[in-house]
């Protein structure tokens, strides 16, 4: 605390030349984690707002970051209001921790807050995620945070702001099902494999962020508690530990994950969600885990 | 192979290496220093200034020149160095009436009180290359004595243009012809996006913060449309002013407002022509534009988008894009639109493999029923 308020405190002006993090310490020309103090408070309140009132979507002033938006900023500025010292932390986009964009987002976090990070599901504390959730089941010692482009589940039936908001108060959802039943007369089955609606706690429709629908039934009744930030809709939502999260379906069309033929080419796992792989150009393809550290663990233990 | 699609943190690296050696260009061309950025691409340094919100021209001319001339690159490092910044508090309104005018212009009067001052305008300029700027010494022998005039000429006029000017569209407020625009409630605190949320509708002060921010070209366009229909309101440049104008700020520990410097303004009043309703007779209704620096085209679209949006509150019919307050307010800040539009660039395997399973599966089923239909 000594040290973020000195930081913070610190006259620093414009021409200063940046003096950058080292294994050693945090970058001495940034607050803790970027954000100064009075922001990371407003986060936590909006935080602290949202997991009161799960799958409501509370708006912040969220803050122009260094990276642009689209990259995660508000998973980042979630994760910079919750990081302390003593935290471990993940950061995975598509399920992997080598992706470029999980790469420097870590090497952002390093450098602003010198913690301890892992590639190791259980072994962190905090998990920054884009698109997946890890396989492995999560812990209540551990908080997932979303990175969410498009925080409003009905804003591609209605594009207007204040017109959802008012959906959403009066529990107003008939367009949605609509919606799903349109795909089940067209196709014979709900066209939607990824950003698959969620009703929370019984009450919000709510984005789970474009996760594949794969992913769906582990946000129910999941011990870690879940936030999911969008920094340019400027919007922060969660799902308190152990709540009911119940995929939207219907009785004789209830949800269903997507299935794989193949098991993972390296792992064998049969269960995790593949991403498919081209070899050539003349149709040949493999099939591997989409989470490294569920696929590495596993060959760990094989051998 | 697999680590190859992935990616990694040695890629990385790389890229930001190559894109400073990109920076740099050719080494044998002499590197440009920031200053010459501040003195000959002003314009850039305004814009940059403008949209990133933060007044400070050396950080401006920096961000330029670490964006390679990317003014949009360039406001998202100002933007994002911005954020860091302690905030002290709000100055007192600046008093646009009491600028020190550079270039001021009214395009419904040909005369006004204190005159109409062309100043430094490419209004009336011949748009032909000018070859002698491409010589080496940048054609400075042959117009320094000309520009040694002018400088001499500038000091004089200032002194001419010390009195103050009234804005144009006080003239008419006289008369009643134009809509009043009545000051807020002094010390109740104005609207600031940078610190709350939208939430629609908004009030006046945050739509012309949104505008003030907001991307020119995208105000350019908008104002555009109306011109061509889209919610047409028949504009007049009432008055378009360039200058500087004091800072006033009272710091809580002292107790009255001390002059923290001055900043460069653009401002242009529109004026709009208004049939009224059935609750008011007919008048002249105003449309603002303000941007720090010298940003014209800015202000002048500015102020026709602020008119536009306006319908709302004057009773019109909203039929064109620029009168939609959601849709202009929601899409005007470009940093935003960069980030979302350019984050198609990052990996989608998962969404993409999901789809792709889809697909496929609705594939086999169609042709499935091809064949039983055949059969």
């Amino acid at each position: 605390m000594t040290r973020q308020s000195h930081a913070e405190s610190r006259h620093r002006s414009s021409y200063d030349q940046p003096d950058f993090g080292t294994a050693a310490g945090p970058d001495p020309n940034y607050n803790f984690a970027y954000l100064d103090e009075q922001t990371k408070r407003m986060i936590r309140r909006a935080i602290l707002k949202a997991v009161a009132i799960p799958g409501y979507q509370v708006p912040f002033a969220s803050r122009e970051m260094p990276m642009p938006y689209g990259w995660g900023t508000g998973g980042v500025q979630v994760t910079a209001s919750i990081i302390g010292p003593q935290d471990v932390l993940k950061v995975i986009d598509q399920g992997a921790d080598d992706t470029t964009n999980a790469v420097s987002i870590r090497q952002f976090f390093q450098r602003t807050t010198a913690v301890k990070t892992t590639e190791r599901t259980e072994a962190a504390s905090i998990i920054q995620t884009r698109h997946r959730i890890p396989e492995k089941a999560l812990s209540e010692k551990q908080i997932l945070v979303y990175q969410v482009p498009i925080p409003e589940p009905l804003r591609f039936l209605e594009p207007r702001e204040s017109e959802t908001r008012k959906m959403h108060a009066l529990g107003e959802y008939g367009l949605m099902h609509v919606k799903l039943y349109e795909d089940i007369a067209t196709h014979g089955h709900i066209a939607t494999t990824y950003a698959y609606p969620v009703k929370v706690n019984g009450h919000y429709i709510s984005d789970p962020s474009p996760t594949p629908k794969f992913d769906n039934p582990k946000m129910n009744r999941m011990p870690a508690l879940q936030l999911f930030g969008a920094g340019r809709e400027k919007r922060i939502y969660a799902i308190p530990p152990y709540t009911a999260v119940e995929s939207l379906d219907f009785e004789d069309h209830p949800f269903e994950v997507q299935r794989w033929e193949q098991s993972c080419e390296l792992c064998g796992a049969k269960n995790s969600f593949l991403d498919e792989v081209v070899t050539d150009d003349r149709g040949g393809r493999m099939f591997v885990c989409s989470d490294t550290d569920f696929c590495n663990r596993r060959l760990e233990a094989a051998q | 192979m697999y680590v190859a699609v992935k990616g990694g943190e040695a890629a990385i690296n790389e890229a930001h290496r190559l894109l400073a050696e990109e920076r740099r260009g050719d080494p044998a061309v002499a590197e440009l220093s920031t200053a010459q950025i501040d003195a000959q691409l002003s314009l850039a340094v305004d814009r940059v200034m403008a949209e990133g919100s933060l007044y400070d021209r050396k950080l401006a001319a920096l961000a330029i020149k670490q964006a390679r001339g990317d003014l949009i690159e360039a406001i998202f490092l100002i933007r994002a160095y911005r954020t860091t910044l302690p905030r002290f508090g709000y100055s007192a309104p600046v008093d646009t009436a009491s600028m020190g005018i550079r270039r001021r212009i009214s395009a419904t009067f040909k005369d006004i009180p204190g005159g109409q001052i062309l100043g430094p305008t490419f209004d009336y300029t011949h748009r032909l290359l000018d070859f002698r700027l491409a010589a080496e010494d940048g054609g400075e022998s042959l117009s320094g004595a000309v520009q040694g005039d002018q400088r001499a000429d500038r000091t004089d006029e200032t002194d001419l243009l010390d009195e103050k000017m009234p804005r144009v569209v006080d003239l008419l407020k006289h008369e009643g012809l134009i809509e009043d625009e009545l000051p807020g409630i002094e010390d109740a605190p104005v609207g600031d996006i940078t610190r709350e949320p939208m939430s629609f509708p908004v009030e006046r002060d945050v739509r012309l913060q949104n505008l003030a921010r907001g991307d020119e070209g995208f105000l350019l366009a908008l104002g555009y449309s109306t011109q061509r229909g889209y919610g047409r309101s028949h504009p007049f440049a009432g008055e378009i002013r360039l200058g500087e104008v004091a800072v006033e700020f009272t710091p809580e520990d002292l107790g009255f407002s001390i002059d923290i410097g001055e900043v460069t303004l653009s401002e242009c009043q529109m004026i709009n022509q208004f049939k009224g309703s059935a609750e008011a007779p007919p008048q002249f209704t105003r449309g603002y534009g303000l941007s720090f620096g010298h940003c014209e085209r800015k202000v002048i679209a500015m102020a026709l988008v602020d008119r536009a949006l306006k319908g709302r509150a004057l009773g019109e019919a909203v039929s064109g894009p620029a009168q939609d307050e959601e849709f202009v307010m929601e899409h005007s800040d470009n940093i935003q639109a960069t980030g979302f539009v350019e984050h198609l660039k990052l990996p989608h395997y998962v969404d993409f493999q999901s789809e792709l399973e889809l697909v496929r599966r609705m594939r086999r089923q169609a042709s499935a029923a091809v064949a039983e239909a055949a059969e």
